[in-house]
């Protein structure tokens, strides 16, 4: 695609260039993730979200202070785009205390309560009811507020999608479905795996508002979701958007990408990669090779500097293994469940942490 | 509230600041919601047929009435979803309180009560918390069969997260309910079909809130201890009066009433007293609430113990619709009696 066919409302070259940097440092943070994989730093699952940068951008974009976000596992660009620092991100794959989630969530479960990210979510279609409560909590606040729910396209096979839709629909709740269609879940394709294919259209059987975006295109990405979660504060109207977009890697960083599709087929999307159009439409606009150069450069920079702060942040302690198992005040509640108790359970749980 | 030593009496006794009132155990839940949906703005109801319909076993009737649709919301038959729902909205600081029309249903909804709500706390680093309930019945006994006949508190009280209670009189459901409202991480409470009609002493304090985690002397005795909880109780104490009668033994029963956290201090005591234990459940045994239960005993008391410990459960079998075939498989009264005569070595 050549950056003239980019459709939809213009941003500011300015917001557009900070968007650009937002994804380039998400390109070039999945990049060195899986350099630190391999080199069995980074354990666990690890999903990447390379090729994605225009669809997660633009949607956080879109977001304002007060609005929360819950997307799926596919999360190191969401973090990064909502605002975490590249540091608190690497230091949780790498299991560290300084991590955003103290070293206990790895790449599935990056979470920033402060900046209203409640997680990523490992279980597909799981987060959907819970961004279902989120935003129903919202309504009885009183709040003004939407929920973004991000999830990929194979979870709008899953029964947590029907219910959570219906619940939104029937209690006219202010959350955006955003659905990061990347063709593929796992190794099935879109086409193998949803009798509708055009996943957006599905949201008509709740009588919910649904539409289809380019997903390689930052600035309608920006505009749809920007739209969508207007209506969902201003009118309470939940809908549906589906991103078109896809991964250049693999499901995880221990697939290869190569089983369900072809080398062809990965070269032509790789050539519609949103980086290089983003950058080719910030030159139309006048904004010169070197800024974008130092753009890059920036990234790589920060990206260094989060591997250096990972490695030297410490791993946790074992004293907190137990820690946020209950809530404070939960030890006296489990005293007495200290007789007869598994080899070791009392050291292991009430002495590190439980109830604290 | 109590301590272990203390009997019920004693218990009802020591909260009776606004005097107390007979009442079913169905009665004492509604009094709970009724007094926490007052005392907590923050605290609302969410199930099937909880509102416009009354509650399928009347738990909730007339609260749609008294709080409206906002506070009692009806749900479409969604456990998924609105088991879900809740739990955002718990981890936003609502305390919703769901209802899940038997515990068969809830399995329905598994996913979102084992791999999100008991998980959140410990994910978020305590920053986020879950301070949800679920209150659902178990039981058999009405020949509603395999589906609906199941006693599945076991499963959920394996999972490190959850705090599970079972209350088995009309004093505790309500106490324990309460305190479970007002506990902030999730905790599922197991009602029971058949006691929901049983009657008993209620105090009417709104402050009389009950512990997690403790246990009741519900007869005290010395030859023997049942370990019981739910309707496994009620069994237990029938049995125990029984036995009394006609075999001149003096059973005590203890009544987990809480069994994540697990009160093994006042199971411990017991036993250390008796040096006889059979545990009984109205769940099948295989890894069940008794083989945690048996497990713990024989180690804490190993050097108390003069006999096996002993378990019943129900048959490990489906349940079957035949009234003969569905008693035979409960942990019916004979069955606890032959159990504990075994145990005291009376039945030869």
């Amino acid at each position: 695609m050549s950056s003239t066919q980019l459709a939809g409302p213009r941003l500011d070259t300015d917001v557009l260039r900070d968007l650009y940097a937002q994804m380039v440092l998400i390109r070039e943070f999945e990049t060195e993730t899986e350099r630190q994989y391999k080199l069995a730093r980074i354990g666990g699952y690890c999903h990447l979200s390379s090729g994605q940068e225009a669809a997660t951008v633009g949607v956080t974009h879109a977001m304002r202070d007060g609005d929360a976000l819950i997307t799926g596992y596919r999360c190191h660009g969401f973090a990064l785009a909502h605002g975490t620092s590249a540091e608190a991100v690497m230091a949780e794959l790498f299991g560290r205390v300084d991590g955003c989630a103290r070293g206990r969530g790895g790449s599935m479960h990056l979470l920033d309560v402060d900046r209203n990210y409640l997680g990523g979510w490992g279980i597909v279609a799981g987060q959907l009811p819970i961004a279902t409560g989120v935003a129903l909590a919202y309504v009885r606040q009183g709040r003004s507020d939407a929920v973004v729910c991000e999830l990929g396209d194979g979870a709008t096979n899953m029964g947590a999608w029907h219910e959570s839709l219906n619940l939104a629909a029937l209690w006219h709740l202010p959350l955006v479905f955003v659905v990061l269609n990347n063709v593929y879940g796992m190794g099935t394709s879109v086409e193998r795996a949803s009798a509708e294919p055009d996943l957006h259209k599905r949201a008509a059987a709740f009588r919910m508002h649904g539409e289809r975006v380019d997903g390689n295109d930052v600035e309608a990405v920006a505009e749809a979701a920007g739209r969508l979660l207007e209506r969902a504060r201003e009118e309470r109207s939940p809908s549906v958007l589906e991103i078109t977009t896809y991964r250049f890697r693999g499901h995880s960083v221990a697939d290869p990408g190569t089983a369900y599709r072809t080398k062809d087929e990965v070269s032509e999307r790789r050539a519609h990669d949103p980086l290089v159009s983003t950058r080719a439409l910030l030159r139309e606009r006048g904004v010169d090779e070197a800024e974008l150069e130092r753009v890059q450069e920036d990234a790589r920079e920060a990206v260094k500097r989060a591997v250096e702060f990972a490695e030297s942040s410490p791993q946790p302690g074992l004293d907190e293994l137990a820690l946020g198992a209950y809530a404070p005040g939960s030890g006296e509640q489990f005293e007495r469940m200290r007789p007869g108790s598994p080899f070791d359970e009392v050291r292991m749980t009430f002495d590190q942490g439980l109830g604290r | 509230m109590s301590t272990a030593t203390q009997t019920r009496d004693e218990q009802r006794d020591a909260g009776t600041d606004g005097g107390s009132e007979t009442m079913t155990y169905r009665e004492a839940l509604r009094l709970a919601l009724r007094e926490e949906l007052t005392r907590d703005s923050k605290v609302f109801l969410m199930g099937e047929e909880i509102g416009v319909f009354q509650g399928s076993y009347k738990v909730t009737a007339g609260l749609l009435d008294e709080f409206g649709p906002d506070r009692v919301r009806d749900t479409p038959i969604s456990e998924e979803g609105f088991v879900g729902a809740a739990v955002g909205a718990a981890m936003m600081g609502e305390r919703p309180v769901v209802e899940i029309m038997t515990i068969n249903f809830l399995v329905v909804a598994m996913d979102q009560v084992i791999n999100h709500a008991a998980k959140v706390r410990a994910m978020f680093g305590g920053k986020v918390g879950v301070p949800m309930v679920i209150r659902t019945p178990n039981g058999g006994g009405n020949q509603l069969t395999a589906q609906h006949s199941q006693s599945l508190e076991g499963w959920f009280a394996h999972v490190p997260g959850m705090k599970v209670v079972a209350p088995a009189t009309p004093a505790d459901a309500k106490a324990l309910l309460k305190a479970a409202i007002r506990d902030d991480d999730p905790v599922l409470v197991v009602e029971n079909l058949p006691i929901y009609k049983q009657r008993g002493e209620v105090p009417l304090d709104p402050e009389f809130v009950g512990d997690l985690g403790r246990a009741a002397v519900a007869r005290e005795g010395s030859d023997i201890t049942i370990v019981a909880h739910s309707f496994a109780t009620v069994r237990a104490l029938h049995v125990a009066e029984k036995l009394a009668a006609e075999h001149d033994v003096e059973a005590e029963v203890v009544d987990l009433r809480s069994l994540r956290p697990l009160d093994m201090e006042t199971v411990a005591a017991s036993v250390a007293k008796t040096n006889r234990a059979i545990c009984v459940e109205e769940g099948w045994s295989t890894y069940g609430v008794t083989a945690e239960l048996a497990a713990r005993i024989q180690h804490a008391c190993f050097d108390d113990l003069d006999a096996p410990v002993e378990r019943v459960g129900s048959a490990e079998v489906p349940m079957p619709y035949a009234k003969n075939l569905e008693h035979e498989a409960l942990p019916n009264e004979d069955r606890v009696e032959r159990a504990v005569l075994h145990a005291l070595d009376l039945d030869r």
